[in-house]
């Protein structure tokens, strides 16, 4: 199943099971989605649960929040989360901070999804990675699909949550087919929110790594397999909670630690998890935490330039 | 005539540019005048007996002269009084039923007031105590009701303008007789979110009510810097939106222009403009003090002249259902009330400690169960450094 089949079958579930789901963005029903991950929604749920938004993000944001502070369930789609930043009040102060400023009267069941980080020649506005931003505030989740199979697990996890969910896809991902088991098929298939998985095991080495890059450090993988050095790949899955239990007990496993994005290097979601390793298993460390992430520049447009800037 | 993609429109073959503005400004609809008489053949919307309309009024008036000065006296931390915009308050509170969801700005208490929330309700928000339905997490004024359908406060100027077009929306896809209803000030008209939630009211067809309180100043800015238009009303028709200027001081202009506005939004399925016009006679907050940017002639004239409650007492004791006697005994009783809400929620103890860590999520997450683990550990060893004012 590609990705994108994936996330269109898990959103279409979940509008069939709750009537207040519904989906809003620029796009998604006419056109049947940017991407088309909200393909045939229209012509199934209607003009009313599949809303077709003005270009305003931090309008149509703010009303999504505020149907979901009403009652409904939306899911709210940017055509990247480039264009979030437009709308990032409503998602820190209007949406991931009212539970706690209400001391518990408005909670929020709303999820913004779309793809997040590099894509292919798309240039510098259109490439970055949000991951660290929305990861660091308290009251939001945040969670980053790699396979078919997290796609579906992880979104109807996030729809169902009654906390505000960042969802982040990978553009260059929604076109990938993926194994799925007839488990994940299931209408009920749901993955928890908060736990990483080991995609591959080893032991001389651990990678952590989300999204797309979840497939580089499986390739790595096997060339390091080749030259006799056994990596262990854990999916972060999620990266608001962040699976610490899980990165610590590999790391402690096999004493390394390499942790890899293809967002900017600063202040990145590696800084965290090598924050989190040095404090709670540093006598386990044969050697300092190694950050790949992407080079230190608004991204280039050109193709060869491109490549240079991100992991490779 | 053209035919373009949404509409046809008709040729001109002069260059002509729409002017800047009107020759006329748009006017105001009021009923009363400025001694509290009612204007001959002016149209309004009865209501029977409004005791229960001016005490709100008096209490709301009452209870800004009292938690100013507590302020002041260093009892409280901060407050921001609606001093002069008590007709809009509790006006637009009576033409609204109680399923009709209000996202207030931070200047409608009288909202709250009218739905029943307590003297001591307002007082413990305040100090942010034990009982504050908020558990100290907001400043004062921040007040919120779930069961009064009256949304916490959010300080970001005008994010409550798009909530409240999605709670509307919310409201149209269930088929409920209610709407939604947003405060702002002409500041707040300023921002992005503005613009945003006007024009998506508008095409979504969303049964919300927009309601200015043009008072003449944000903060230090008066509205010859914030904007060219004349002023708020004329901005409904650039969204394609039904729109009203009114008296924002005339209790039943107010309370007139609300309910026509929340019928047609409801039967009709439409957005509504409305901005009253008026003086914000109180600074800013307390972390204000306008008299040093404008004449303190200026506000007292807004006071005395066109005091909303003043002028709306003159026309119900005309009417034989009010009193000055009534008026006494009210301030006397209220101000008891008033005072004695606030001695208890002082003195009342602040939120416990777990109130710290809880309501982040629906379902406290493992680092923060132990975070607070070890933040209790912390003060058992060293009980000399925690205050004792708060409530493990």
């Amino acid at each position: 199943m590609t990705v994108r089949d994936a996330l269109n079958s898990a959103i279409d579930e979940e509008m069939s099971a709750d009537p207040k789901v519904f989906v809003m963005g620029e796009e998604v029903g006419q056109y049947q989605g940017a991407y088309k991950i909200t393909k045939g929604l229209l012509e199934k749920y209607g003009p009313e649960r599949v809303y077709d938004t003005p270009i305003t993000e931090a309008g149509f944001t703010g009303i999504g929040v505020g149907a979901a502070y009403a009652g409904l369930k939306p899911v709210v789609e940017f055509m990247t989360f480039n264009f979030s930043m437009q709308a990032i009040d409503h998602i820190i102060n209007s949406a991931a901070k009212s539970n706690y400023m209400s001391a518990g009267q408005i909670n929020v069941p709303i999820v913004f999804r779309g793809p997040n980080g590099a894509a292919a020649g798309v240039g510098a506005q259109h490439s970055q990675c949000y991951a660290a931003w929305y990861a660091s505030v308290p009251g939001l989740k945040v969670l980053a699909p790699y396979s078919a199979e997290d796609a579906r697990g992880l979104l109807k996890a996030a729809i169902r949550d009654p906390d505000p969910v960042v969802f982040l896809e990978n553009e260059l991902l929604y076109g990938e087919s993926f194994p799925i088991s007839e488990e994940a098929l299931d209408s009920s298939f749901c993955l928890p929110i908060g736990k990483a998985k080991i995609e591959r095991e080893g032991k001389d080495v651990t990678i952590t790594t989300f999204s797309k890059m979840v497939g580089f450090a499986l390739k790595a993988a096997e060339k390091l397999a080749e030259e006799g050095i056994s990596a262990e790949v854990i999916n972060l899955r999620s990266i608001r909670p962040l699976d610490r239990a899980t990165i610590n007990a590999s790391v402690r496993k096999t004493s390394r630690l390499v942790t890899v994005e293809e967002g900017f290097p600063q202040h990145g979601v590696c800084a965290e998890i090598c924050a989190s390793v040095v404090e709670e298993s540093f006598s386990y460390l044969d050697a300092p935490v190694e950050r790949i992430a992407g080079a230190d520049v608004p991204m280039p447009y050109a193709a060869n330039l491109e490549r240079l800037a991100l992991p490779q | 005539v053209l035919d373009f993609p949404g509409g046809k429109v008709a040729f001109t073959h002069e260059i002509q540019f729409i002017s800047e503005s009107s020759q006329e400004r748009v006017p105001c609809y009021s009923v009363l005048d400025d001694n509290g008489q009612q204007i001959t053949n002016s149209h309004f919307v009865q209501r029977g007996s409004s005791g229960e309309d001016v005490s709100d009024m008096v209490t709301l008036q009452i209870m800004d002269n009292i938690y100013y000065e507590a302020q002041r006296q260093g009892r409280l931390s901060f407050y921001a009084t609606t001093i002069g915009e008590e007709a809009i308050n509790i006006a637009s509170a009576a033409a609204l039923i109680s399923g009709d969801v209000i996202f207030p700005q931070y200047r409608e208490p009288g909202l709250l007031l009218w739905r029943g929330f307590t003297l001591q309700e307002f007082a413990n928000q305040c100090f942010g105590n034990k009982s504050d339905y908020g558990k100290g997490r907001q400043m004062p004024v921040h007040y919120g009701s779930n069961k009064l359908n009256y949304f916490t406060v959010s300080a970001t100027i005008a994010t409550q303008l798009p909530n409240a077009v999605g709670a509307a929306y919310s409201l149209k896809i269930d088929r409920k007789n209610a709407c939604a209803v947003t405060f702002f000030g002409n500041g707040g008209s300023s921002e992005g979110d503005f613009h945003g939630a006007l024009n998506l009211a508008a095409v979504m067809e969303a049964p919300v009510l927009f309601i200015c309180w043009n008072n003449g100043w944000a903060i230090s800015t008066p509205t010859s810097y914030q904007f060219r238009s004349d002023g708020v009303v004329v901005k409904g028709r650039a969204y394609g939106i039904r729109s009203i200027r009114v008296d924002g001081n005339d209790a039943l202009a107010m309370y007139s222009a609300v309910h026509a506005a929340r019928e047609m939004a409801i039967t009709e399925h439409r957005p509504l403009l409305i901005e009253a016009l008026t003086y914000r006679v109180g600074h800013h907050s307390t972390s204000d003090d306008s008299t040093r940017y404008r004449s303190a002639y200026e506000i007292e004239w807004w006071n005395k002249a066109r005091n909303p409650l003043s002028r709306f007492r003159t026309w119900i004791e005309s009417n034989g259902w009010w009193s000055d006697e009534a008026e006494s005994d009210l301030r006397s009783r209220i101000k008891k009330e008033m005072l004695e809400a606030l001695r208890v929620a002082e003195k009342s103890e602040k939120p416990n400690l777990k109130n710290m860590f809880s309501d982040v999520y629906d379902v406290p997450p493992p680092n923060l169960k132990e975070h607070e683990f070890v933040v209790r550990q912390t003060i058992k060893s060293h009980t000399q450094d925690y205050p004792s004012n708060v409530p493990l």
